[in-house]
């Protein structure tokens, strides 16, 4: 494992990272969140990670900064992994978006967006994944209790709005 | 179309309107409830004429909250709903929830407890495969197939009835181990529908392999380059048809794969037809690991199936009502087992491609975060790239040639 964060810090060579060592023993950098996309940009065209594993989050509610942002990256190439972090302060977190990257990532930062309410800068049609659309609360944060915020009301006023509800694609396409 | 963002958002000014040959768009919605959608998956489609300009896969109607539930019940108490992720291979769920609490814990696994996931592991590995030749054949017409699968099926799931109790959903697997020793008749039958196996897939593939309508529908259509797939994060079969020589079980090898001798199919075109002969080459690899498997346990016999570390693996029962300690053990993993503190990722070769768990703890017994990798969701999300400009028939290919699962995908 040692070859591949030595790669990684050929790699970033001039940019600010801090290398640290998780439990799992899997090659970890933690960087700012304004050095996200330049980090990213050479992690893919420098090092060799050519597919993202997930994006995700951690809600470390009550400590601040609240969120820390995880990536996770696979080179099919070398076949290493590696994983970065970065804190994101709240109650709305902005991280920059990878989907200009690695294209697959879009569900993934989605869901990120979602359940954590962590806003992607620059992705193309950043929505709701698994929760309905109107849902107003980010369920996977700490305060968010796990048999959910007034239940019955969602149902009740998703049940008339699905009934009202327009054709599937707006009046710009047909 | 391939590598940019531009493919997520449908641009109308793309399609020329005053061409004769092309009428008015038409909006089709497919699902949720839909038998070809394998689940509750709906598809946003834009048609021009036959030829289908837009799909955009709409996903979260089986959405549990499974990793919310997981922060709230605790690291033990998860593990039965890993089976209700992807539902047809409950069992490779387990190992792979295991392996990574495993990790984290710094568990070692004993060398028996092993040979019985891997043998777990590709039981699972062939029920997935023979769902999805069943399900997509009978999508395209083939009816017989359906019926030659799920009998299969229908006597792997005795088998599994047999060893662990339950048909479906079998929570199995623990923390070190495996809950019981696989009993010597069990084995025995085991050994008797592997031998008999091979000739099955013969049997699937004088149905399919050379059968013109199968080989039309499937043939050129949904085509991924190994380009496309890396940057779309597909893994498995997806992206080994498309040439690329990936596997988790040699590359990085867990629960003693690298003692087994098999080998990585590929295909050469990426298309639907490569995708169903990298399955059928699987299963044969499958059934050469579960002979292995079975040999090896065959000398094993009477080794140990579960760790013996008192922190996180429940001592024996006749031990509990004969000593205090083993008392004390029980009750505190019970209510509250924890797990050193840190991060963990671990993850296995599923049969839809790499399924992992990422697990964060505080060190309490309740988890900060468990995230589930699911390569589901990248297969559905590869929908949208290959059925721009294909034909509406298309679609039953495709979707049945990237297999998903819609309790995986939605969690």
């Amino acid at each position: 494992m040692s070859s591949t964060i030595e790669r990684i810090q050929e790699g970033l060579k001039g940019l600010n990272f801090q290398v640290e060592t998780p439990r799992d023993g899997l090659p970890q950098i933690r960087v700012g969140v304004a050095d996200v996309k330049a980090v990213m940009t050479r992690l893919r065209d420098a090092c060799g990670f050519d597919t993202n594993t997930f994006v995700t989050a951690v809600d470390r509610h009550p400590s601040e900064p609240r969120y820390d942002m995880c990536w996770q990256f696979l080179s099919v190439e070398h076949n290493d992994r590696m994983r970065v972090h970065a804190l994101v302060a709240g109650p709305e977190p902005h991280v920059p978006t990878i989907t200009d990257l690695w294209p697959g990532t879009a569900y993934s930062e989605r869901e990120c967006f979602d359940m954590f309410g962590v806003v992607f800068d620059g992705h193309v049609g950043l929505k709701r994944l698994l929760m309905p659309e109107d849902y107003e609360h980010f369920p996977l944060r700490k305060d968010f209790p796990h048999q959910g915020i007034e239940p019955d009301r969602l149902y009740r006023e998703w049940d008339r709005k699905r009934r009202e509800r327009e054709p599937m694609i707006e009046e710009s396409t047909s | 179309m391939t590598t940019t963002a531009k493919t997520f958002e449908f641009s109308p000014g793309a399609i020329d309107r005053d061409d004769p040959l092309h009428g008015e768009l038409m909006n089709l919605n497919m699902g949720p409830q839909h038998p070809a959608t394998h689940g509750v998956l709906r598809i946003k489609v834009v048609l021009d004429g036959e030829t289908m300009k837009y799909a955009e896969p709409v996903v979260g109607f089986l959405h549990r909250g499974k990793e919310k539930t997981c922060e709230t019940l605790g690291w033990r108490k998860f593990f039965v709903h890993t089976d209700r992720l992807d539902y047809v291979q409950p069992l490779m769920n387990n190992v792979s929830y295991a392996l990574a609490l495993e990790k984290l814990a710094g568990l070692t696994v004993p060398e028996r407890a092993q040979e019985i996931r891997v043998l777990l592991m590709e039981f699972s590995r062939i029920m997935s495969h023979l769902i999805y030749l069943g399900t997509t054949a009978i999508d395209l017409g083939a009816v017989t197939m359906f019926f030659f699968t799920f009998s299969e099926r229908e006597k792997l799931y005795t088998l599994l009835d047999a060893y662990t109790g339950h048909r479906m959903n079998n929570t199995y697997v623990r923390i070190g181990g495996v809950y019981a020793d696989v009993d010597e008749r069990v084995e025995r039958a085991m050994r008797v529908w592997v031998d008999q196996f091979a000739a099955k897939i013969d049997e699937f593939e004088k149905m399919l392999t050379g059968n013109r309508i199968w080989y039309d529908r499937n043939r050129d259509i949904g085509v991924l380059t190994p380009e496309q797939c890396k940057a779309w994060s597909l893994t498995g079969p997806n992206l080994r048809s498309s040439g690329v020589e990936w596997d988790l079980r040699k590359k990085q090898p867990y629960s003693g794969y690298e003692n087994y001798d098999f080998d990585i199919p590929v295909g050469t075109k990426g298309d639907c037809y490569d995708r169903y002969a990298v399955r059928i080459e699987e299963m044969r690899q499958s059934v050469r690991i579960l002979g292995q498997a079975l040999d090896k346990l065959a000398k094993s016999r009477g080794g140990e199936y579960l760790a013996e570390d008192r922190r996180y693996v429940l001592p024996p029962k006749g031990l509990v009502h004969t000593s205090m300690e083993e008392l004390i053990h029980q009750f505190k993993i019970v209510t509250d087992m924890s797990l050193p503190k840190g991060e963990a990722y671990h993850a296995v070769e599923s049969s839809k491609g790499e399924l992992g768990f990422y697990v964060v703890s505080d060190g309490t017994s309740h988890p900060v975060r468990c995230h589930i990798r699911a390569p589901g969701l990248m297969n559905v999300q590869a929908i949208q790239l290959l059925m721009v400009d294909r034909l509406f028939s298309d679609t039953v290919s495709i979707i049945g040639s990237l297999d998903f699962v819609m309790g995986e995908v939605d969690r």
